[in-house]
């Protein structure tokens, strides 16, 4: 479904603020693969997934997805891919736009834009049903600006609006660490349940190890721009959080004690 | 009294003047609102539109092929510095400001285009005027009528263009193609990551933005009779002013969009009223590109402050409570 092989990426190269993001990063999913991905600050998670997005153009190495060779391909055209949420709930909607436009936008992903109207009655009622899903009242604001919405709201739409459109893989970049504990996990929930129901195939990034274990079937660990630690299956389903922070400790060879963030 | 008097009498001449600007401010209104975008080409692609208007009614063309020949002329302008700043990456606003001047240079020499064709090398190159007869030249609006109650009053025609023009910017920015437009500049990103190519977007906002200047250009040569080189300048102040004095006094009446590019024609329409009375009133008229800019600034000045103090008094009332 996606391969990397051997991609690089250096920030501000031969400046001092040069700073080699991924060292060499290797990673093959399957079709219904949920992987979760942690790391500390700065370990190369959201850049992966930027760099799988095309965000930026890598250094060198190759992005397949679903077989397709989508290096060179700049990022609105490989949207047809891609299902993203990102970590600001400002960054996935258009705040001055209807709830209804920005899923009728969504909907379009991929498709080519033409003089056709912008949203149907047909999409209008499909609209409402999905939102109603959502179970967050917003089925009865379809006309309502998306900035008048709570961060929470906005991320679950962001997520509805991933899947309007059945993508290949679900980039999802840290999406509940700007949420209140309680709606994050809300949205959490609601993460798992539009993965399984449309059978997706999803790279999560998170900032919170407990996460990390309790979703997805596939766990990576990342460090300094390579990938250090990959589990699925049965051990994955067995893992402790004990196990995550030797193992860091022991891979990385410093002890992750000493990072907080990882803690959170 | 005859102060008073006086005034009335001008109204209708600035009514036909807003109207006719009013076409600029929504192509302003199309850039600087939805795009996100200010777009400074404005001042050449203005005058573009007189001077390819005015030349093809001297030479005889028909009034409304010129019309359309203004529109063309002006959204390849447009295309010119959504080029520059998508494909060469220069700033937007130093994409604008090169084009006008490139159009200033191209501008004398489209008006001097006729006189060339006729006499060949003996003709001036250049002509800073292109000047416009309503007894000689089949013109659609001229402010000779513009107190007469008959058909050929500019206000009528003016009308129905604004109408057309609103109309069809409702449908297209309707369209699928038209929200992605919305989106591109409500948040670019969110607009790549939906598979909306923002650049070529930006240039399509940009060409249809400048084709409704060149337009009102087009209208303002007739209804004036002449297209000059200088009619352009100042212009993007005066389509901002038409857009914020519109927004300013009608944003919470108008929620449609229809009815939003309504507001910056409405702007504009007050905004000449405005004028004609500071004319009246003893002001020169080279005196009001300094009143222009001085009502923009005021008009962006004061929902700056507003915001400031507003969200001030808010804080405030949340560390009482």
């Amino acid at each position: 479904m996606l391969e990397l092989k051997n991609v690089y990426k250096t920030f501000n190269p031969g400046t001092v603020n040069e700073k080699r993001a991924l060292n060499g990063v290797n990673l093959t999913l399957n079709e219904g693969d949920f992987v979760t991905v942690i790391g500390s600050n700065g370990a190369g998670k959201s850049t992966v997934l930027n760099a799988i997005a095309g965000v930026w153009p890598i250094d060198s190495g190759s992005i397949l997805i679903d077989g397709q060779d989508v290096t060179g391909l700049p990022e609105y055209k490989r949207a047809k891919f891609l299902g993203r949420v990102f970590q600001d709930p400002m960054t996935g909607t258009a705040a001055t736009m209807q709830i209804q436009e920005n899923m009728a936008l969504a909907k379009r992903r991929g498709a080519r834009r033409t003089l056709r109207v912008g949203i149907t009655k047909k999409e209008q009622a499909e609209f409402k049903e999905l939102l109603r899903g959502l179970d967050l009242g917003l089925e009865d604001r379809m006309t309502a600006k998306v900035g008048l919405l709570s961060g929470g709201q906005r991320q679950a739409l962001t997520l509805l609006m991933a899947t309007l459109q059945k993508p290949k893989l679900l980039l999802l970049d840290e999406h509940t660490a700007a949420l209140d504990p309680k709606t994050a996990e809300k949205v959490l929930n609601t993460t798992d349940t539009i993965i399984r129901e449309n059978g997706l195939t999803a790279f999560m990034v998170t900032h919170n190890m407990k996460d990390a274990i309790a979703h997805g079937n596939r766990l990576i660990m990342m460090n300094e721009g390579r990938i250090i630690l990959d589990v699925g299956g049965e051990e994955k389903k067995r893992l402790t959080m004990r196990d995550l922070l030797d193992k860091f400790a022991e891979l990385s060879g410093s002890s992750i004690q000493s990072d907080k963030v990882l803690l959170a | 009294m005859d102060f008073l008097l006086s005034f009335v009498k001008s109204l209708p001449g600035a009514f036909g003047q807003g109207l006719a600007w009013g076409l600029m401010a929504i192509g302003v209104y199309l850039t600087y609102k939805i795009l996100d975008l200010a777009d400074l080409t404005v001042d050449g692609s203005l005058a573009t539109g007189g001077a390819v208007c005015a030349l093809l009614i001297t030479m005889g063309y028909n009034p409304w092929l010129a019309l359309a020949a203004a529109i063309l002329a002006g959204m390849a302008a447009g295309f010119i510095t959504g080029f520059l700043h998508t494909v060469c990456g220069i700033p937007a606003i130093l994409s604008g400001i090169l084009t006008q001047l490139a159009l200033y240079s191209l501008n004398l020499r489209i008006m001097a285009l006729e006189d060339v064709l006729k006499m060949g090398e003996a003709a001036a190159k250049t002509k800073a005027t292109l000047a416009l007869n309503v007894d000689r030249n089949p013109l659609l609006v001229s402010s000779r009528f513009i107190r007469e109650l008959s058909a050929r009053n500019p206000l009528l025609l003016l009308t129905i263009i604004v109408a057309v023009v609103i109309g069809l910017m409702y449908w297209f920015f309707g369209t699928e193609l038209g929200c992605s437009i919305r989106a591109t500049g409500a948040n670019a990103g969110m607009a790549r990551a939906q598979g909306i190519n923002t650049n070529k977007n930006k240039v399509l906002g940009l060409v249809v933005s400048n084709g409704l200047v060149a337009l009102s250009g087009a209208l303002l040569a007739q209804y004036s009779g002449s297209a000059t080189i200088d009619m352009g300048r100042g212009a993007i102040v005066i389509g901002l002013a038409a857009v914020i004095i519109g927004e300013v006094l009608l944003d919470k009446l108008f929620r449609n969009f229809a009815l939003k590019l309504l507001a910056s024609v409405i702007g504009a329409i007050i905004y000449y009223v405005v004028i004609t009375l500071v004319l009246r009133l003893g002001l020169e008229s080279t005196d009001l590109k300094l009143l222009t800019a001085l009502v923009v600034a005021i008009f962006l000045t004061v929902p700056y402050w507003k915001e400031r103090y507003f969200t001030k008094t808010k804080k405030e009332v949340k560390t009482d409570a």
